[in-house]
């Protein structure tokens, strides 16, 4: 370790990890390079487009703003973190990930990881017995860029994600998200 | 029975592994590569007098520095002019990098290899360029007036005269009841994909051959030129298309001067060397398009139906043509959009300037013909005091004129001919989809709320499909597993799953057995590339015919196993049977096996075609002459010329007087691109196109001042649509097959763009009553617009008014 290096100590998608990175190493970086979670996408390095959204503290952050060394003690989570095991080989995906197939809210994929993380931190923290909003999912769609989809995919997506979350909790589910018919 | 995959929206296979982060971009290859920097010009016009790479030699983790002097044989000569045509006589292209002089902002001058890519910035920053500033071109009308040459030996500044017509429009001009005579200006926007150009490449010493994954449209000629520049032979080198995070045209111009000059350090290292562009990379040395002067006169009669159309534009090249004149070509063919013209003249001058290179972005010189196509319908119905949706109902071709004839070349370089539409039909689904007649009732309505509401309206026709053919390669293997290949890359439209609905249909095999491979040339070598909506049109097609081929084979194998006639075969969920007849099958998987007589038997089901167990008939060779091992096929699609797919687009833009802020607030489009394999992936198309157009007309501008600086080269300024400016989208469609290829298809990945200026420009000037004669139009313009005593006032009758009017 040189002088301008620092070994920092992050639990990634729940798994302590550490590495000795330079100081001035951005975390999309280090998760990518060092840590090899290639999930990360960088579009700008200048936090505008969003693609490399992760989750610090389970708040959605742009990796590319943030220097590795800045997550050490901070727990990250990726869109390698999204999913779970199933405890059988298999993994349960985010409601998010499956909207996103569902509704074909993705086409080259790269913007794709920085919607799904802010997108499921979103969800995740809301009262998920409640119909989501076109408000909401503005809010929660709108600091992303994607040059492939024009967006309408991905708010159905949202939408979809939110209902999906609402019929799990036992909440009576609408027979179809709302604003849908404006996505179709 | 098998499943129907084609024609229905399947969900994407791609998608299972796009979601969790398991892609595989071009920066998630080679975690060990040694990272290659540049220094770019940061003068659009300048004679290089030095390089001093001195000051980063100290640099630890340095590699290696290359300037234009380290250049050796073929890569020391210019890159390629891809696209020769006899009208681009003066086609000039820059070298990998900077020789002499440097013509725009961003070029490369010298390469730095680092161990990684802080450092190898480290080392670039240190390099000092020595230049010598010389006069700078910006824009079509400095380039016209040539008072600086950008190459001394192109006069003018003139790369390339297009002339095309199809009569004497000066006499028809002269002939016709009336004439009008306009100027209009389309602006610079780019690409844009959210993965910029990516370069990895491997060099293994033992066998002397070379591995490259590119961020590219095209891996095949990206391949070609490789071998070519390098001096390798084709064998020795493969290129690869991983995932790529969008292309949208770009990434179909190649060799870009990285994709030779990090295999060429590569080999000279002997380590992986990987470029990554950054986003401000992308903006100063990508290419851009769309900027042109139009020039449009137009004669009607009376009732506003055209009688000649004449047509001159001035279209900027950026500093080199390297992908020649394609662009301009597109909008001199493609401004007829639906509309019967009797005389047409196209001239265009492709003129350079000090700023990137312009190539195709999607829609590729459409939408700036499509501009000039509808700016002048609206202008003709306002002059005659007509509608504007009955103006352009007049000018129709109709169903009965296909094909339609232009007498025109296209950008293939085949006769332009519109092989099939329904363009009536298509313009009344617009009218009813986006409510024509009640506009006016919506407009007196906003007009109570203190708003300023417009309507436009778009139809294009877009070429599709153009040739010279793609291929495919279909195998079932003994497993049952079906691999299908095909060298046209992908950047997100879903080829993986299109192309496995389409052998799942034709071979019928449950499609999660169907493997699909793109844009690798380790597995199929021939190939165009993926640009001009032609994947679905020509690889679909040949993927179809491959797969029949297997089919073929597969049939006449199972009818000797099975002593039936193969015409009384079928195939069903991957089982050879008889039509009808339930007991004698053979699954595909037994075929395969079959297919390919064995010595050795290396698996269980290998053991059935091995030589002592039974099943060869041995009045005959194992293998009949003529005939091939293994249950595969490989075939290729060419067609006789383009596709020619169509659709109207209609925006309705919301004008606040106070701030002038414009607001698409209904978009609506009606869409025919033949026979659709998947309908989802079809309208995900639409509405990114759609977005790109809305982005094109109100938001993106490259930025250039006098000295050639891009001012706006990141994406704080220079302006993508988030979701919170892209409108809703109503979509209507329409199939008109293609009667040019066996499945009828036409393109669909470019449609969404073109009309989209077009559209929403006749949709504010019909809000605020001034003509806009240049796009994009921002909210500050428009205001200048409206106070400026000098703006044309323009009053647009309502459909109700018509009759009356008329």
């Amino acid at each position: 370790m040189t002088s301008t290096e620092r070994t920092i100590s992050v639990v990634v998608n729940g798994v302590p990890r550490e590495a000795t990175v330079p100081v001035r190493r951005l975390l999309s970086d280090v998760l990518r390079h060092d840590l090899g979670l290639t999930g990360t996408h960088v579009g700008c390095e200048h936090g505008v487009c969003g693609a490399c959204t992760v989750l610090l503290d389970g708040q959605p952050t742009r990796s590319c703003l943030v220097l590795g060394v800045q997550a050490d003690g901070h727990r990250v989570t990726t869109v390698e973190g999204l999913s779970r095991s199933d405890h059988q080989g298999g993994q349960v995906l985010h409601p998010v990930q499956e909207a996103f197939r569902e509704c074909h809210a993705l086409q080259c994929g790269f913007c794709t990881p920085g919607f799904l993380t802010t997108i499921a931190a979103g969800l995740d923290t809301r009262d998920a017995t409640q119909p989501i909003t076109d408000a909401e999912v503005d809010e929660l769609v709108g600091g992303n860029l994607c040059r492939c989809t024009g967006y309408a995919n991905i708010r159905k997506a949202c939408r979809h994600a939110a209902e999906a979350m609402r019929a799990a909790t036992g909440a009576e589910v609408a027979t179809s998200a709302p604003g849908e018919e404006a996505a179709t | 029975m098998t499943t129907k995959y084609f024609g229905e929206p399947v969900r994407r296979r791609e998608d299972a592994r796009l979601v969790v982060g398991k892609g595989r971009y071009l920066d998630d290859i080679g975690a060990d590569a040694y990272a290659a920097a540049f220094v770019r010009s940061p003068h659009a016009h300048a004679r290089v007098v030095d390089v001093d790479v001195g000051p980063a030699l100290d640099v630890e983790g340095l590699l290696a520095v290359y300037t234009y002097e380290d250049l050796t044989g073929p890569m020391a000569e210019p890159l390629p002019v891809l696209i020769p045509h006899p009208q681009l006589t003066h086609a000039r292209t820059g070298y990998p990098l900077v020789k002499d002089v440097t013509r725009h902002v961003g070029e490369p001058i010298v390469m730095v290899v680092a161990t990684d890519r802080y450092v190898a910035e480290d080392a670039a920053e240190k390099i000092a360029v020595t230049y010598e500033e010389l006069p700078v071109v910006v824009g079509v009308d400095a380039a016209e007036a040539a008072r600086v040459l950008v190459h001394d030996d192109v006069p003018g500044n003139i790369a390339a005269r297009h002339h095309q017509e199809t009569g004497d429009v000066e006499a028809a001009l002269a002939a016709s009841r009336h004439t009008l005579s306009f100027t209009q200006y389309v602006e610079r926007s780019a690409s844009m994909p959210m993965e910029g150009k990516g370069v990895h490449a491997r060099w293994d010493d033992a066998d002397s051959s070379l591995r490259v994954y590119s961020s590219t449209q095209a891996s095949t000629s990206v391949r070609a030129a490789i071998a070519a520049k390098l001096q390798l032979s084709l064998e020795k080198v493969e290129v690869i298309a991983p995932d790529v995070g969008g292309g949208f045209g770009v990434k179909i111009v190649h060799p870009w001067p990285e994709e030779l000059l990090v295999p060429m350090a590569a080999r000279l290292l002997g380590h992986p060397v990987k470029w990554v562009e950054d986003r401000r990379e992308h903006f100063v040395s990508s290419a851009h398009e769309r900027q042109q002067r139009q020039e449009i006169t137009v004669g009607y009669d009376d009732d506003g139906r055209i009688t000649a159309l004449d047509v001159l534009v001035w279209h900027d090249n950026g500093a080199y043509t390297p992908y020649g004149i394609i662009v301009p070509i597109n909008t001199a063919t493609q401004l007829l959009g639906p509309y019967d013209i009797p005389v047409y003249r196209a001239q265009v001058f492709s003129v350079y300037t000090n700023t990137v290179v312009v190539t195709p972005y999607r829609g590729a010189g459409r939408p700036q013909g499509c501009f000039a196509m509808e700016r002048t319908m609206d202008r003709i119905a306002q002059e005659r005091g007509l509608d504007r949706a009955e103006v352009r109902l007049r000018n129709l071709i109709q169903p009965d004129q296909f094909p339609y004839d232009w007498g025109l070349t296209f950008q293939d370089g085949r006769p332009l001919v519109y092989d099939s539409g329904n363009y009536p039909a298509m313009m009344a689904k617009l009218m009813a989809l986006v409510d024509w007649a009640g506009f006016p009732a919506r407009r007196a309505e906003a007009e109570a709320r203190g708003r300023l509401l417009g309507i436009g309206m778009a139809p294009y026709v877009e070429g599709t499909g153009p040739g010279p053919y793609e291929g495919a390669h279909v195998q079932v293997l003994g497993s049952g597993k079906v691999l299908v290949s095909t060298g046209l890359t992908s950047q997100g439209q879903g080829h993986e799953t299109v192309f496995a609905q389409l052998v799942a249909s034709e071979l019928g095999v449950p499609m999660e057995d169907v493997e699909v491979t793109t844009g690798d040339t380790r597995r199929f070598g021939y190939a165009v590339g993926t640009f001009a909506s032609r994947a679905a049109v020509v690889s679909g097609n040949a993927v179809a015919l491959a797969a029949r081929g297997v089919r073929e084979k597969a049939l006449r194998i199972a009818a000797d196993v099975l002593e039936v006639d193969a015409s009384d075969l079928e195939i069903a969920d991957g089982v050879v049977g008889v039509k009808g007849t339930p007991g004698a099958t053979i699954p595909l998987r037994t075929v395969a096996v079959l297919s390919n007589p064995l010595r050795y038997a290396f698996d269980e089901a290998a053991r059935q075609a091995t030589q002592f167990a039974g099943t060869s008939d041995d009045s005959k060779p194992p293998v009949s002459p003529g005939d091939a091992p293994g249950l595969e096929h490989t075939d290729y699609y060419s067609p006789i010329r383009s596709t020619f797919a169509s659709g109207a687009h209609a925006a309705v833009v919301e004008i606040d007087p106070a701030t002038w802020e414009i607001e698409v607030v209904q978009y609506a489009v009606v869409h025919d691109c033949g026979t659709v394999v998947n309908p989802m992936i079809v309208e995900g198309q639409v509405h990114g196109g759609v977005a790109q157009g809305v982005g094109g007309a109100l938001y993106e501008r490259m930025a250039y001042d006098r000295d050639g600086q891009l001012l706006n080269a990141s994406f704080m300024d220079f302006l993508m649509p988030y979701a919170s400016e892209v409108p809703p989208v109503d979509i209507d469609h329409q199939s008109t097959p293609s009667p040019l290829n066996a499945l009828g298809i036409k393109g669909a990945g470019e449609a969404g763009v073109i009309p989209g200026s077009a559209a929403i420009a006749s949709a504010i000037e019909d809000a605020v009553g001034r003509r806009i004669a240049a796009m994009p139009i921002s909210p500050s313009e428009l205001y200048d617009l409206v106070r400026s005593p000098s703006a044309e006032r323009v009053i647009n009758s309502s459909p109700h008014e018509t009759g009356a009017m008329a």
